[in-house]
C-alpha cells in the first residue's frame, strides 16, 4: 500500500542527460508516460541521453494513456503499455503500426519482441513477467521434500512444513480483493484448462474446471496468513523478506528484492521454479511490457521517438540492469531469477488473454471470488454471480447483444 | 438590506452553486436513464506475444468497436430508462430473498450489502461522535485554565490528519503483526488477525471514524458551552440540582441546535464513507453506497467503466441522504417557524 500511495502521488521523473551514448541527436521534443517500476526507469534514463527526452513514470498511468493518446496532438509520442492496457489503445486506434520504423531502426530488435496484432507490429515487447514459484529452498531440503510441481504437490508440501512448524504460514498468496485476486481465479482456470467466453462473448466460467479452480484456491489459503483477504504483492514480498513463508506464487518481478541484503533477512535463500501446474498446463499467465507509438502525431515525431525508444532498449543498458527484469532485449543472459517464468512458460502458461471482455471479467471475478473464500456462499452460487455480474457488464458495454 | 444589494452579495455565489453542484447533478441524473455504448465488429484477429523460446501466436474472434472516418469510435445513445437502476439494485434478487426470510443471501448483492454497512455505520457513530465530542467539551470546560491549552491542541490533533492518512495509519497498528495487535496477542495470550473477518474491521473503520470527527463536535460544543447562561445554571445549584441534571436540563437544551447541527453534518459525511474502505482494503468484507459508485467508475485494464450504473448509484446515495435527513430539517424547520432557535 504505501509503495502505490508514493507512486500514485504521480511520480514525475524529468530527465535530461547529455548525449553520450545514444546514436544519434535529438532535436524533437519527445515525451513518454509508463509505469514507473525499476525497469522502466533503467530504460528512460538510457533514453535521455539522446536529448529532448522526458519520461514520466506513473502507476496511474493506465487512467491517463487512453485519454492522452486520443487528443489531437498527443500529449505523449512514446507510450508503456503491457497485455491488458494496449486494449484500450487498440479499440480507439491511437497507437500507429511500427513495420516500417522496425524495418528502418529496429535491427537490434529479436522477433519475439514484434508485438503483432493482424500482421502489423503493433508495439515493441521489452520484458516479461509472469507470477511463478518461489520457494524457501534451505527448508525444503531441511524436510526433505522436492520443490512441488503440481498444486497438489504444493498443499502437500504445505502440510508438512505447518506440521513442522519452521514458518509462521507455509504459503503466502497474492489475494487482495480486487485485481490481485482476479489474477489468481484467472492463473487457475486456464491451468485447470478452462476457457472464459463462448463466441457471443457469454460467460463460460460455470463448469467444473471453475468449481475446481475455486475449491483449489481455498484449500491454498488454508496454509495462508489468515489476513490473505488484504495481501498484495508488496505484503507478500515482506512476507518472504522476513521469513515469515516459504513458498509463494509471486511476480517475477519481485524476485530481485528476495536477496536485497538492505530489506530481506533470506538472502540467498529464496529460489525461483516454475509456476505449479493444475489440471492442464501451469497456472499461471504471461505477461510482457513493451512500447507503443502514437497515431496522431506526425511523421516525423513518430521516426525521432521511434529512434528514442530504440536506443533505451541497448545490450549496454541490459548489461547494467540484468536483474531489473527478464528482459527481451538482445545481450540478456537469464541469471537463476530467470528460470521461474522461462519454466513457467515451457510449462505452457499461456499469455493473459488481454480483451476488453477479459477486462469485465477480471473485475467481475476480483470482486465476486472472495465470497466463496469467506463461506458466504458456495462454488456454485459464487460462480454464477461472477457470470451474472459479467453479463450486466458487459450488457451495458454492448459486448452482448 | 435592499433586494438590490442583496442579489449583488447573493448572486456570485448562487452562479457558482448552480454551475458546479447544481448542473452536475442534473447531468447525473440525465446520464443514469441513458446508455452510451460502442459500436462493435466481430473480427478474426491473429495476436502474437513474446515466448520462449520464439513467439506465441493466437488467431481469435475479437470483438472491436468500430471506428469512424474521424478516427473516433463510433457510439450509439439509447435510452434505458431505470434499467440501470435495476442492474444497481438487483430487485428481481432482492425481493426474492426478501421473500424467503433470507438475509444472507440479500446481503450478497453489493447495492445491498453497502446499504447495510452504510447505515450500521452512519447509525452507530452518530451517537458516539456526539457523546465522545460533549465529554471531551465539558472536561476541558471544567479543567483549570492553565491545561486548557495542551488539551485542547491534542484533542483536536485527529482532526487534522488527512483522512486517508489517518485510515492508514490505524491500519499499519492492526495489520499483520503490527504494534497494536502485537500487544494485543501479548496481552490475551492469543492470536488475533484484525484483518480475517468482517466485524473486527467494521469495529475498527467505527473506530477510527469517531476519533477523527469527535474533535469536530468537540470544537463546535466548547462553544456552545461559553454561552450557557450562568444565573440560569447557579439557580439551578440554589435549587439543590445535581451536576447530573445541571447537565440533562440546562445545558443540553442549550446546545441542541448545535447537536442537531453536527447530527446534520455527520450523517451527510458519514453516508458517504469512502476513506475508510480504501484505507484498510475492506473490500471483500464491507463496502459502502459511494466506494460503489467509485469501483463503477474507475477504468479495468481494457478501459471499461459503467458510466451508467454509477450515475445510477450516485443518485441512490443522494435519495438515501435526503431521506435520512428529512427528520432532522422537518425538526429545525418546526422550530425556526415556532421560532424558538
Amino acid at each position: 500500500m504505501l509503495k502505490k500511495l508514493l507512486l500514485a502521488s504521480a511520480m514525475t521523473l524529468a530527465v535530461t542527460g547529455a548525449a553520450s551514448a545514444c546514436d544519434f541527436e535529438n532535436t524533437t521534443t519527445i515525451k513518454s508516460l509508463s509505469a514507473g517500476f525499476e525497469a522502466w526507469k533503467a530504460v528512460t534514463t538510457e533514453m535521455a541521453k539522446c536529448g529532448n527526452f522526458e519520461a514520466e513514470l506513473d502507476q496511474e498511468f493506465r487512467t491517463k494513456q487512453p485519454a492522452a493518446f486520443a487528443a489531437d496532438p498527443a500529449l505523449y509520442q512514446i507510450g508503456g503499455v503491457a497485455n491488458g492496457t494496449l486494449v484500450p489503445l487498440m479499440n480507439e486506434g491511437t497507437v500507429r503500426p511500427l513495420d516500417d520504423l522496425v524495418e528502418k531502426y529496429g535491427q537490434n530488435l529479436t522477433p519475439n519482441q514484434l508485438i503483432k496484432v493482424d500482421g502489423k507490429i503493433m508495439a515493441i515487447a521489452m520484458m516479461v513477467n509472469a507470477q511463478h514459484l518461489m520457494y524457501r529452498e534451505d527448508i525444503l531440503t531441511d524436510l526433505g521434500i522436492p520443490v512441488p510441481k503440481t498444486y497438489d504437490e504444493v498443499l502437500a508440501a504445505a502440510a508438512k512444513i505447518k506440521e513442522a512448524g519452521v514458518v509462521d504460514y507455509p504459503i503466502g498468496g497474492t489475494f487482495q480483493t480486487g485485481w490481485n485476486l482476479g489474477e489468481e481465479f484467472v492463473n487457475m482456470y486456464l491451468g485447470m484448462g478452462g476457457t472464459f467466453f463462448a463466441e457471443d462473448n457469454t460467460p463460460t466460467i460455470e463448469n467444473a474446471e471453475g468449481i475446481a479452480s475455486l475449491e483449489m484456491l481455498k484449500k491454498l489459503t488454508e496454509y495462508m496468513d489468515p489476513e490473505y483477504l488484504v495481501s498484495d504483492s508488496t505484503y507478500v514480498q515482506q512476507q518472504f523478506q522476513q521469513g515469515k513463508i516459504a513458498m509463494a506464487n509471486l511476480w517475477a518481478s519481485r524476485a530481485g528484492a528476495m536477496d536485497d541484503p538492505d530489506e530481506s533477512q533470506v538472502v540467498g535463500k529464496v529460489k525461483m521454479a516454475g509456476a505449479p501446474t493444475a489440471n492442464a498446463r501451469a497456472a499461471s499467465t504471461l505477461w510482457w511490457d513493451g512500447m507503443v507509438i502514437a497515431k496522431n502525431i506526425t511523421d516525423e515525431e513518430a521516426e525521432a521517438a521511434f529512434r528514442v525508444a530504440m536506443n533505451g532498449l541497448t545490450p549496454e543498458m541490459v548489461k547494467a540492469n540484468n536483474d531489473a527484469a527478464v528482459w527481451l532485449v538482445q545481450g540478456y543472459e537469464p541469471g537463476p531469477l530467470a528460470q521461474g517464468v522461462v519454466q513457467t512458460a515451457e510449462a505452457g502458461a499461456l499469455p493473459y488473454p488481454a480483451s476488453s471482455q477479459m477486462g469485465l471479467m477480471h473485475t467481475a471475478l476480483g470482486n465476486g471470488v472472495a465470497d466463496y473464500l469467506t463461506g458466504a456462499k458456495d462454488a456454485e452460487t459464487t460462480l454464477k454471480d461472477i457470470a451474472g455480474a459479467y453479463t450486466t457488464s458487459a450488457k451495458e458495454a454492448g459486448l452482448i447483444k | 438590506m435592499n433586494s438590490k444589494t442583496f442579489a449583488a452579495f447573493v448572486g456570485p455565489s448562487i452562479f457558482l452553486m448552480l454551475l458546479f453542484i447544481a448542473a452536475p447533478l442534473i447531468s447525473v441524473f440525465l446520464q443514469s436513464f441513458y446508455l452510451t455504448q460502442p459500436v462493435f465488429e466481430t473480427v478474426q484477429v491473429e495476436t502474437c506475444t513474446p515466448g520462449f523460446p520464439t513467439q506465441t501466436c493466437v488467431t481469435e474472434t475479437k470483438t472491436q468497436p468500430i471506428l469512424g472516418d474521424d478516427g473516433k469510435i463510433v457510439t450509439t445513445v439509447k435510452y434505458v430508462g431505470l434499467e440501470s437502476y435495476r442492474n444497481v439494485l438487483e430487485p428481481d434478487r432482492a425481493w426474492a430473498a426478501l421473500k424467503a426470510f433470507d438475509i444472507g443471501a440479500l446481503l450478497t448483492i453489493d447495492f445491498w450489502k453497502a446499504l447495510r454497512f452504510t447505515l450500521t455505520f452512519t447509525l452507530v457513530t452518530l451517537p458516539l461522535v456526539i457523546g465522545v465530542g460533549l465529554a471531551i467539551a465539558i472536561t476541558v470546560n471544567n479543567a483549570t485554565r492553565m491545561i486548557r491549552g495542551p488539551i485542547i491542541f491534542v484533542s483536536l490533533l485527529p482532526f487534522i490528519i488527512t483522512p486517508v492518512i489517518g485510515a492508514l495509519s490505524i491500519r499499519w497498528l492492526f495489520i499483520g503483526d503490527g504494534i497494536m495487535t502485537a500487544f494485543l496477542e501479548w496481552w490475551l495470550a492469543r492470536d488475533i488477525s484484525m484483518f480475517a473477518q468482517g466485524w473486527t474491521i467494521e469495529l475498527l473503520m467505527m473506530f477510527y471514524r469517531v476519533w477523527h470527527v469527535a474533535p469536530f463536535a468537540f470544537v463546535v460544543f466548547y462553544a456552545g458551552l461559553q454561552t450557557v447562561n450562568q444565573d440560569t445554571l447557579e439557580s439551578a445549584m440554589i435549587d439543590g440540582a445535581s451536576r447530573w441534571e445541571r447537565l440533562r436540563y440546562v445545558v443540553i437544551p442549550h446546545l441542541m441546535p448545535l447537536i442537531v447541527f453536527i447530527s446534520l453534518i455527520h450523517l451527510m459525511d458519514s453516508y458517504r464513507v469512502f476513506e475508510e474502505i480504501v484505507g484498510f482494503s475492506s473490500q471483500a468484507y464491507r463496502i459502502s453506497l459511494q466506494w460503489l459508485t467509485y469501483d463503477f467508475l474507475t477504468p479495468d485494464d481494457s478501459g471499461n467503466r459503467s458510466i451508467s450504473r454509477a450515475s445510477a448509484s450516485a443518485m441512490l446515495t443522494m435519495i438515501g441522504i435526503v431521506v435520512l435527513l428529512v427528520p432532522l430539517l422537518r425538526k429545525t424547520w418546526r422550530d425556526h417557524k415556532g421560532g424558538k432557535v
